[in-house]
């Protein structure tokens, strides 16, 4: 696969104003305050490479999502997108960028038009682009993306509106949508939250065939780490407003350095009604994006923190093996401290690896090649 | 936090032959008229009009809740989970009719198909008809009956901060002061892990999970009798979606609210759930305790939904998943829905729908064989 570079984010930020009202209960009189949603984030996405974002709810995975496709302005920094600083696009340019660049929204109400049916939902992109000549070849091409999308027989779904669709439905319209133009960049929030194993492998599926057909990089957004297992090359665990942890989905994944990344994984949640869940590797919650904590951001919360250091000075980026990196002090003797309840948390991971292996199996290739124009 | 989790410790049965019941075939689920029930729903039918002919969502479902007893419903996408959770607080669309059974709650019948009207002032009727039972249904909702929709963003008004929303529905159903409701909103926020200042913020201004942790403060907000809790955790990571499960259990306990939570995700109920129903295709597939249903799934689709899990306890098995797709709710197969997937099925399964046979006490599946694959006679493979 060819390793071009074609999304290069450099030193990323997103603040958001918060609005007046709120500022009495803090009691620090007028100064604006902002939350950091997106505080200083570098990554590379190659051609054909899907780079995973996962983290805690609130982060700021959807706003990272919403700057790629410029659909929101950054405070600061830059995004390459083939070379060119896309970061403050205006007018025309920005318009032509964003047609050619797709966001599967986290909540499929938000990206489907609810006086639309299915039909012209997943037709409109093929007519601004000229695609199809007739009603009925676009109805063709629109029924092959719905049935690619596991929405069989699409004939029952062409003429419903949104509302008249369960949510899983719903989402899958979204993706039909997004995917009937073949993008040149997926942003997909979130896409198979709502979906059932069985129904969840097709569209996964579906969406690595494009990626190995047409090398279209995406930017996967998801809380499951097994998803972000099977479908991602590189994997970014972000902490509120950062990355704190970067690399090749299978080195972060079997060797987690950073503390709260091992906190995520060892909180995968089991099936059984009689398992105990070993819980705990994390205190409280998520501080508030207004009041970032100074020093290390996960320090409240962090078991191995050390007082004096980790709230103290902003912890450096550590490469722990090649192209593996972690923002902690400690980066480099996390996995001995914590020894113990690895072996636990690497079953639940295979476990979990198994399944989705099992169902993509199981759901397999059988359909006939979906042609995307 | 913990001790409301360790709550749900549930024997351990192995898997050796049982005896089955033979006399106690029906294909009616009854309900035992010595206890009081919150919520029966008595086989309920539930067709959306389209293009072209009825979707049947909900055909013959029945059910019934005690006080501060949890319910899961799983199964597929698309199998009517939704459409049943909304018949009973009322929130059908235009094109939802209830076609047959009946709801009740607290004894009284709040759902039944609406009677056949015709002729002169059609429209004025239908409205008049429509007024009342939303007279009826105004005070239950949020108060009696709260909901936890499956897409927050449908849930909230986009022009008003949440805190008015949560304040605005307090104050509704109960007679507090502007400060007290906000208060309470605030409290509410730190339930769910938010940080409460947030509680001026707009809709647009919360993250995917955040909306959806502010729609589970709002429902919790009046004290309910009742949670709908449809998917109310498809947004959040592991840790905070144990972290509200916890909460919302603790509160359940409390306050006796019973609960009926809908998912595709079966750890979810697992970790949360009294009793489980398995819906497939709008029907009811299989029905009963928890770790009955868990332990001794009598259901081929059952065995297939729990068979695609891992289990952490144990050897590994290797997975299995449900090969095809679930059918079209306009023509659905005849005789048992599930049989063009299913690896069981014989002629039969394909002429005559199977009848709802009870296994146990109040463990019940719909299948020609469930008696032989619950006693172990019948295998797949
Ligand atoms: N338009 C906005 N105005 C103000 N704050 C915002 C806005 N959009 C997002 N935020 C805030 O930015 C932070 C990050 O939000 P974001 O939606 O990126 O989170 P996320 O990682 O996608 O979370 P989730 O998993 O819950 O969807 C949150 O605190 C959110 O409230
Ligand atoms: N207003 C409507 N008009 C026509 N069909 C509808 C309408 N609402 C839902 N349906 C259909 O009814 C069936 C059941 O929908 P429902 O929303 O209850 O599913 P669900 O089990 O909640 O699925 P999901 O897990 O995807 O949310 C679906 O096939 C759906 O397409
Ligand atoms: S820098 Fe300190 S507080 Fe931060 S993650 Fe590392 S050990 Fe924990
Ligand atoms: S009735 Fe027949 S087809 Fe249906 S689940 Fe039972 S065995 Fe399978
Ligand atoms: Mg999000
Ligand atoms: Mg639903």
């Amino acid at each position: 696969m060819a390793e071009k570079v074609i999304i290069n984010v450099k030193k990323l930020k997103k603040y958001f104003p918060v609005r007046g009202g709120l500022m009495s209960s803090f009691g620090s009189g007028k100064e604006q305050k902002f939350v950091h949603a997106v505080d200083n984030i570098s990554f590379t996405i190659k051609q054909g490479e899907v780079f995973s974002l996962v983290g805690e709810s609130g982060c700021g995975k959807t706003t990272t999502g919403r700057l790629l496709t410029r659909l929101e302005d950054p405070t600061s920094g830059h995004i390459y997108f083939h070379k060119r600083d896309i970061a403050n696009l205006e007018g025309k340019d920005l318009k032509s960028f964003r047609r050619n660049v797709q966001m599967i929204f986290q909540d499929p109400y938000e990206s489907l038009n609810p006086r639309l049916t299915v039909f012209s939902t997943v037709a409109e992109p093929l007519l601004v682009h000229h695609v199809g000549d007739t009603i009925d070849e676009r109805e063709d091409l629109v029924a092959k993306a719905l049935e690619a999308a596991e929405l069989k027989p699409a004939m029952e779904y062409l003429h419903r509106y949104p509302h008249e669709l369960s949510g899983g439905q719903r989402q899958r319209v979204a993706i039909a949508r997004a995917l009937a133009l073949r993008p040149e960049f997926i942003v997909a929030d979130e896409p198979v939250s709502m979906l059932d194993v069985s129904i969840r492998a097709g569209i996964l599926n579906l969406l690595l065939d494009l990626k190995a057909k047409y090398g279209i990089p995406y930017l996967f957004i998801t809380h499951d780490l097994s998803v972000a297992r099977y479908m991602s090359d590189r994997i970014g665990v972000m902490y509120l407003g950062t990355i704190v942890e970067t690399g090749e989905s299978e080195k972060v994944i079997k060797n987690p350095h950073h503390p709260y990344t091992r906190a995520l994984l060892s909180s995968v949640p089991v099936p059984d009604p009689d398992y105990k869940r070993e819980r705990k590797k994390i205190k409280g919650d998520l501080p508030s994006p207004i009041n970032v904590p100074k020093g290390c951001r996960f320090y409240p919360r962090c078991i191995f923190a050390k007082k004096g250091i980790c709230d103290r000075k902003d912890p450096p980026v550590v490469e722990v093996e090649p192209g593996h990196f972690v923002k902690c002090h400690f980066a480099a003797d996390i996995p001995a401290m914590d020894g113990k309840a690895d072996e636990e948390m690497e079953e639940k991971v295979e476990l979990g690896e198994q399944l989705l292996q099992e169902t993509m199996n199981s759901a397999g290739n059988d359909e006939e090649e979906i042609e995307f124009v | 936090m913990d001790e409301a989790m360790e709550n749900n410790e549930l024997e351990v049965v192995e898997n050796e032959p049982l005896e089955v019941p033979s006399e106690s075939h029906s294909d009616v689920i009854t309900y035992d008229e010595n206890e009081e029930y919150l919520l029966e729903v008595n086989h309920l039918k539930v067709y959306f009009d389209v293009l072209g002919g009825e979707v049947k969502a909900v055909d013959d479902v029945s059910f019934a809740l005690k006080a501060g007893e949890t319910m899961g419903i799983v199964g597929e996408s698309g199998c009517g989970k939704t459409t049943t959770a909304f018949s009973i607080n009322r929130l059908l669309p235009d094109n939802g009719h209830i076609k047959g059974g009946y709801i009740k709650y607290k004894g009284k019948k709040i759902a039944e198909p609406d009677p056949e009207i015709t002729g002169l002032m059609k429209d004025r009727k239908k409205r008049k008809l429509y007024k009342e039972k939303e007279a009826m249904m105004a005070p239950i909702r949020w108060k009696e009956i709260a909901m936890i929709f499956q897409s927050a963003m449908n849930a909230f008004n986009p022009v008003h901060t949440i805190g008015a929303q949560i304040v605005e529905a307090i104050q509704a159903h109960e007679d507090v002061s502007e400060d007290e409701a906000m208060e309470r909103a605030r409290n509410l926020f730190k339930m769910v892990g938010l940080p409460p200042e947030r509680v001026t913020g707009y809709p647009h201004e919360f993250s995917g999970g955040m909306r959806q942790r502010a729609m589970i403060a709002m429902a919790l907000a009046c004290n309910p009798s009742l949670l709908i809790a449809d998917e109310p955790t498809t947004a959040l990571d592991v840790i905070m979606q144990d972290r509200i499960l916890a909460e919302i259990k603790r509160l359940q306990k409390k306050f006796g609210i019973s609960m009926i939570i809908i998912t595709h995700d079966v750890s979810v109920v697992a970790e949360t759930a009294d009793k489980i129903m398995v819906m497939y295709a709008g029907k009811m597939m299989e029905y009963g305790n928890i770790s009955e249903v868990f332990h001794h799934p009598a259901h081929p689709y059952t065995i297939g939904l729990l068979g695609s899990f891992p289990s952490i306890k144990g050897e590994k098995k290797k997975l299995k998943s449900i090969p095809g797709s679930p059918p079209d709710l306009v023509n659905p197969p005849k005789g048992c829905r599930f049989h063009p997937r299913c690896k069981l099925a014989k002629p039969i399964c394909m002429e005559e729908e199977p009848p709802i046979v009870e296994l146990s006490d109040g463990h019940w599946a719909a299948c020609h064989f469930a008696r032989e694959i619950y006693s172990g006679e019948l295998k797949e493979e």
